[in-house]
């Protein structure tokens, strides 16, 4: 990174710190009680007494992520691959996966639940039908996105179906990919925690949260929302990281470096 | 045209349903044997099975006609004020998410009015706001109707805060899009007409941000549901379609639930649907022709 890159940063990180800053005194200033809202202090003092429990928990989680997030995302490019050679399954689907976007899918958390149990699975499967259909349908717009000149180009260069497929229009729907990838990451993590609000082996960052506001532990429920708020981030920083080494030629990339 | 656009969505719903035939009676076909075998019924064909399978009381996967006629019974049949009624715990749900979506969305359209315009505030906050989106939100949801709870804020107020805060996000980043989307050239020309920095706002950057605002509007619209949704699982008392589901999956009702996931599903394309009639409307006053 330049040092341009870092001075970019200064003024956020400055924000985040004022704010820090600003809670614990207003916290510790008026009083507030722990159950409205704990110090960052005590939730960092909370944090590093419990990195047991949160490593388990994690643990846990992170599972029914990463094997849903796999598998959703992986279905969801085959299917659109798979329907892009039929106009008419695209104009039936597609909607369809527009309409599905919009629905609180989470709430199929407790049929899953039902179905897979309590582990890790159910979650997993939370998150597979949570992912699906923004991968759908952003790979279908990408599969779309090369140009006809480059298709012409590949039909003159007497190329068959899979070579486009592998060297022209796959590579060209990275962008739209990513960005599903990207969404993804926070879809989730979402899927996951809810899923775990409906019934789970007594371990996991949703069963966490939802006990320890039982047990009015709040700085406990700070501590596991530090953790959640980590890993999603990290999780989205990957991703991210890995885009910009696949799509470095993409426009919106070699723009920031001049 | 327009045939020519539904004839294949009709074709591929159809066929979804036929596959959810198939699967209901493949997913419930274990659990009826057991039925069977408990009762001491050998004398079962495979038609009787099959048609066991779809009219279980408690099928692992319920046939679609028994959600057609569980959203029957709930919703036609039963007196709306009834806490039976699938349409007195929709009504709730769409009180907190109409409200929270309010709340949210003038939040975040505010906001980005200040991002836009502040060049201190778009430097320092607006990479938070970004990186809020990493973060899954929801996990607060639980916490946040027990710290309301404490200043004796309960009912539709601490669900629809946590369906604000879902639906603040996403308008905040739109409208940021949005107002910012007037081109240079655009920018220049305003220069050029002496406009002060409010005309400028209202006759240029307000109307490009249309097609942004009801971008964010719909995607604010269903994360608010999403938000009120959760929110009424982690507290249940006040019912809700949240609450129909978390009581469905307590006792097992899975024809409930589904018919609970119906009606939320229902509500939100609704929403959404009706957002985007103001689109189509607005965008046609506006001279966009699509």
């Amino acid at each position: 990174m330049s040092a341009r890159a870092y001075s970019g940063l200064a003024p956020p990180a400055l924000f985040g710190a004022g704010v820090l800053i600003l809670w614990e005194f207003v916290v510790r200033g008026f009083g507030v009680p722990v159950i409205i809202l704990p110090a960052p202090s005590a939730i960092f003092n909370r944090f590093i007494h419990s990195i047991p429990t949160l490593a388990a928990d994690f643990a846990q989680t992170i599972q029914g992520v990463v094997a849903g997030y796999a598998i959703g995302c992986g279905a969801g490019l085959l299917v659109a691959i798979l329907i892009d050679r039929s106009q008419f399954l695209q104009r039936g689907l597609l909607p369809l996966g527009n309409l599905v976007s919009a629905l609180p899918i989470v709430g199929v958390a407790p049929i899953m639940v039902m179905w897979f149990g309590f582990d890790w699975q159910s979650k997993a499967a939370v998150v597979v039908i949570m992912t699906f259909f923004p991968m759908l349908v952003s790979a279908v717009a990408g599969l779309s996105s090369a140009g006809p000149m480059e298709r012409d180009l590949m039909k003159t260069y007497g190329a068959i179906y899979w070579q486009t497929l592998a060297k022209l229009r796959l590579p060209a729907a990275l962008p739209f990919i990513f960005n599903a990838l990207k969404i993804n990451t926070t879809l989730a993590m979402i899927g996951a925690i809810v899923a775990e609000f409906f019934g789970t082996p007594t371990v996991g960052m949703g069963f966490r949260i939802s006990t320890e506001v039982g047990h009015m532990s709040i700085d406990m429920v700070w501590a596991t929302i530090v953790v959640a708020a980590l890993t999603g981030s990290a999780f989205y920083g990957i991703v991210a990281l890995i885009e910009r080494r696949v799509t470095f030629w993409h426009a919106s990339y070699r723009q920031r470096d001049a | 045209m327009r045939i020519d656009r539904a004839l294949p969505v009709t074709i591929i719903v159809a066929a979804l349903i036929a596959i959810w035939y198939v699967g209901a009676i493949f997913m419930n076909t274990p659990l009826q044997r057991d039925f069977y075998a408990n009762a001491g019924r050998t004398d079962y064909s495979a038609a009787d099975l099959a048609l066991a399978d779809l009219n279980m009381d408690r099928p692992k996967l319920p046939a679609p006609h028994q959600i057609v006629a569980e959203l029957d019974k709930t919703v036609l049949e039963t007196a709306p004020t009834s806490k039976r009624s699938l349409v007195y715990h929709a009504l709730i749900t769409l009180q907190e998410t109409l409200l929270g979506f309010a709340i949210g969305s003038t939040l975040g359209i505010g906001l980005a009015i200040l991002i836009v315009n502040l060049k201190v505030l778009e430097k320092s906050l607006m990479p938070w706001i970004v990186a809020s989106q990493t973060i899954p939100i929801i996990a607060l949801a639980p916490m946040i109707v027990v710290i309301l709870n404490q200043f004796d804020i309960t009912g539709v107020i601490p669900k629809a805060v946590i369906a604000a805060y879902l639906s603040f996000f996403p308008v905040t980043v739109g409208m940021v899009k949005g107002l910012r989307s007037p081109d240079p050239l655009q920018l220049d020309l305003m220069r050029t007409y002496c406009a002060t920095r409010a005309q400028t706002f209202l006759k240029l950057r307000a109307p490009a941000s249309a097609p942004f605002f009801f971008a964010s509007m719909k995607i604010g619209v269903a994360a608010a549901l999403v938000g009120a949704v959760v929110a009424e699982v982690t507290k249940s008392e006040d019912g809700g379609l949240g609450a129909r589901l978390l009581a469905g999956s307590y006792y097992g009702q899975t024809v409930q639930i589904w018919a609970a996931l119906f009606a939320a599903a229902a509500l939100s394309a609704t929403l959404v649907g009706l957002i985007g009639v103001a689109d189509r409307i607005v965008s046609r006053r506006m001279g966009f022709a699509r």
